[in-house]
């Protein structure tokens, strides 16, 4: 299952496998079952190189891209779509840093966030709605080099664990009344800044989503991610290059899962006398289980290609259109394939089917990844 | 606390975890490695474990960890591995004619590039680390041979080796031989070939950063030219076993009609097992 990767890929692909399957696949049903958010591999994915593995060397991170950042995240999700998703949305944090931060911010943030010692966050969402980023409500007032940030976000990933959070503000207002948005980095522990409710999710347990509650948060001027009022096509850009394409990436992981997990099945199970594997009715489930994996990893890799040579497109939203609704497909594809024990929580098809459902909201629905697909396909053709 | 320039022999082997993938050439008796994944040795790897333990103990100076392979240029990707791993340097011999070797042509070949990088590196290794068996082979011999090759000390079947006194500078290597039902304690100075078992140590994970610094670290592959060696005792043509029939095993299962009384179970499973000779 090579796609066009690097001998160099190949390696890191094999060395984030094997850290996969000893840390995090014995673990997986326990952190889901018990909505567990395991705090003490942070650490050890920094140690990987995963929690910086796009961050440039001199910030501590291994200056690697984003094709290597998606082949992290799938592996991750293979066996722990939860845990990816914390993976997922430090990066996202990470990355507007490492985009638009100053100088300054790198140099006191980066290292932390790549060793492990701090996760980071990006905090969007508000009761209102998460799409919608020009009606956010939360609002900063910048007073004598301080911002005073007040509002409540919700349905964000990290809320109870990062140590710090880029957060997207209205700012102010453009000359035709239409808002202006900054991102403002807050860390834990100031003054009016906590976590609020902690979601009891369906899937994608074993990550932290949750409220952030900001009640007169001052945090100084110098904490704006990017220039002040260009929160908006920050946001935009995060959302769009990095979040999808690490969901999409996540998808594909479960998608994965769901692929070997069929085949081990379905050779493992016998009926009148013989493997299910040699049935037709079975092998035509698999057949398309594994057509939707190969179409995916090829959409998805090809889209991460194009985002490290600078030039994507709406690749990534056609990417997490295709696979999010892949993964689901398969995932009700391997439960019919394993009958009753699809169904039973000793196996985890129940889980993969839960958490490819927990994905597709994640960074857009299939709609918003449609309307953007659509917006370019009639402008390009 | 004395340097250590310890060298490690790494086989590239099809991956143990995909066996019922592997075919056999029926013609040549040999295993198709085209098209099979492959990876280090898992005693290979325990051996360069060992090295960078022995070599690079935290708050000496370092040592010289060097990793040596004879294997099809595609194998390549494994010697990188080990340099990701810690290995300063790493060595590939590479050729067609090194191809279809026993362990005697094999350990022929490699004692001839271990005379060449000592000579190029003018230093005498310390140690020689290997896996005393791989998984594919099995024959144990390779580093054995190839240490009678070279005329030095060998131990196989060794889980542990420590340096008691190299924090005085001295270079005393105590090894620990586990035998079926003792454990031997060997004492000597190097140079010397130790074969190392699984349970010695638990090998480090490859790290993104480690790749990283692979990049620019010395990857060297040598053909049959480059060493000074009879090619007549090399490859194929240097070895003189013949393999017999190579064949897998059928591992096949078969339904069986279920027994109808716990009792008749238990008796019925308990033939099966003394059928098989288990």
């Amino acid at each position: 299952m090579d796609y066009h990767f690097t001998e160099e890929q190949g390696l890191l692909r094999d060395a984030f496998a094997q850290f996969a399957k000893e840390e995090i696949a014995p673990h997986a049903a326990a952190w889901d079952a018990e909505d567990h958010v395991p705090m003490d591999i942070v650490p050890k994915l920094g140690e990987m190189g995963i929690m910086g593995v796009f961050v440039p060397e001199e910030y501590g991170g291994t200056g690697l891209g984003h094709i290597e950042r998606c082949i992290a995240l799938e592996e991750i999700a293979r066996y722990s779509a939860g845990l990816a998703m914390m993976v997922f949305t430090h990066h996202l944090g990470v990355a507007a840093i490492v985009d638009y931060g100053t100088e300054e911010q790198k140099q006191k943030w980066l290292p932390g966030m790549c060793d492990g010692s701090c996760v980071c966050g990006l905090a969007v969402t508000e009761p209102g709605g998460g799409s919608d980023v020009a009606g956010l409500k939360t609002v900063a007032v910048l007073e004598d080099d301080t911002w005073t940030i007040n509002g409540r976000k919700c349905f964000i990933t990290n809320s109870h664990c990062a140590g710090v959070t880029v957060v997207t503000c209205r700012t102010g207002e453009d000359e035709k009344g239409r808002p202006l948005m900054s991102t403002i980095a807050i860390e834990a522990g100031t003054e009016g800044f906590k976590p609020g409710r902690e979601e009891n999710k369906l899937g994608l347990r074993g990550s932290f989503t949750g409220e952030l509650i900001m009640d007169n948060v001052k945090v100084p001027a110098g904490n704006t991610v990017g220039a002040p009022g260009k929160g908006m096509p920050i946001t935009m850009k995060e959302l769009g290059e990095v979040g999808r394409a690490s969901m999409a990436a996540i998808e594909l992981g479960i998608l994965r899962a769901c692929l070997e997990d069929a085949v081990a099945f379905a050779k493992e199970r016998v009926l009148y006398g013989k493997p299910i594997s040699k049935l037709q009715a079975i092998q035509f489930q698999i057949a398309e289980i594994r057509c939707d994996y190969e179409a995916s990893r090829l959409m998805l890799y090809n889209a991460a290609a194009m985002k490290d040579e600078g030039k994507v497109g709406a690749e990534f939203s056609m990417a997490k259109y295709f696979i999010s609704e892949a993964a689901v497909r398969s995932a009700k594809r391997l439960m019919e394939i394993m009958g009753g024990y699809g169904f039973v929580n000793e196996y985890p098809a129940g889980r993969y089917l839960r958490d490819a459902v927990g994905c597709i909201p994640s960074c857009g629905t299939s709609e918003i990844q449609k309307m953007i697909v659509a917006g370019e396909t009639l402008k390009k053709f | 606390m004395m340097d250590m320039n310890i060298l490690v022999l790494l086989k590239p082997v099809p991956d143990p975890e995909q066996e019922r993938d592997i075919q056999i050439d029926t013609g040549s008796g040999r295993i198709v490695r085209e098209g099979v994944k492959h990876v280090i040795d898992p005693e290979s790897r325990n051996a360069l474990e060992a090295a960078l333990q022995l070599a690079k103990k935290p708050g000496g100076e370092p040592g010289f960890v060097a990793a040596l392979a004879m294997a099809p240029a595609q194998m390549k990707d494994k010697l990188t591995e080990a340099l990701a791993m810690g290995a300063d340097e790493a060595y590939l011999l590479s050729d067609k004619a090194f191809g279809g070797a026993d362990t005697y042509a094999t350990s022929y070949t490699l004692a001839a590039a271990v005379r060449k990088i000592e000579a190029e590196k003018e230093l005498q290794f310390d140690l020689i680390l290997a896996g005393t068996s791989s998984s594919d082979g099995g024959t144990s011999h390779v580093a054995v041979q190839t240490a009678e090759w070279l005329g030095r000390t060998h131990i196989s079947n060794v889980c542990s080796i420590e340096l008691p006194d190299s924090a005085a500078g001295g270079a005393l290597i105590r090894a620990v031989k586990r035998s079926e039902e003792v454990m031997l304690t060997f004492e000597g100075e190097g140079p010397a070939v130790i074969g190392v078992t699984r349970d010695i140590n638990k090998p480090r994970l490859v790290t993104a950063m480690g790749i990283i610094k692979a990049r620019k670290k010395p990857l060297t592959v040598w053909n049959i030219e480059d060493l000074v060696i009879d090619p007549d005792k090399a490859g194929l043509a240097g070895s003189p076993t013949k393999p017999g029939r190579l064949f897998k095993p059928e591992t096949g299962r078969t339904a069986k009609e279920p027994w109808e009384t716990p009792e008749e179970a238990a008796a019925g499973i308990l033939e099966i097992i003394r059928e098989a000779g288990i």
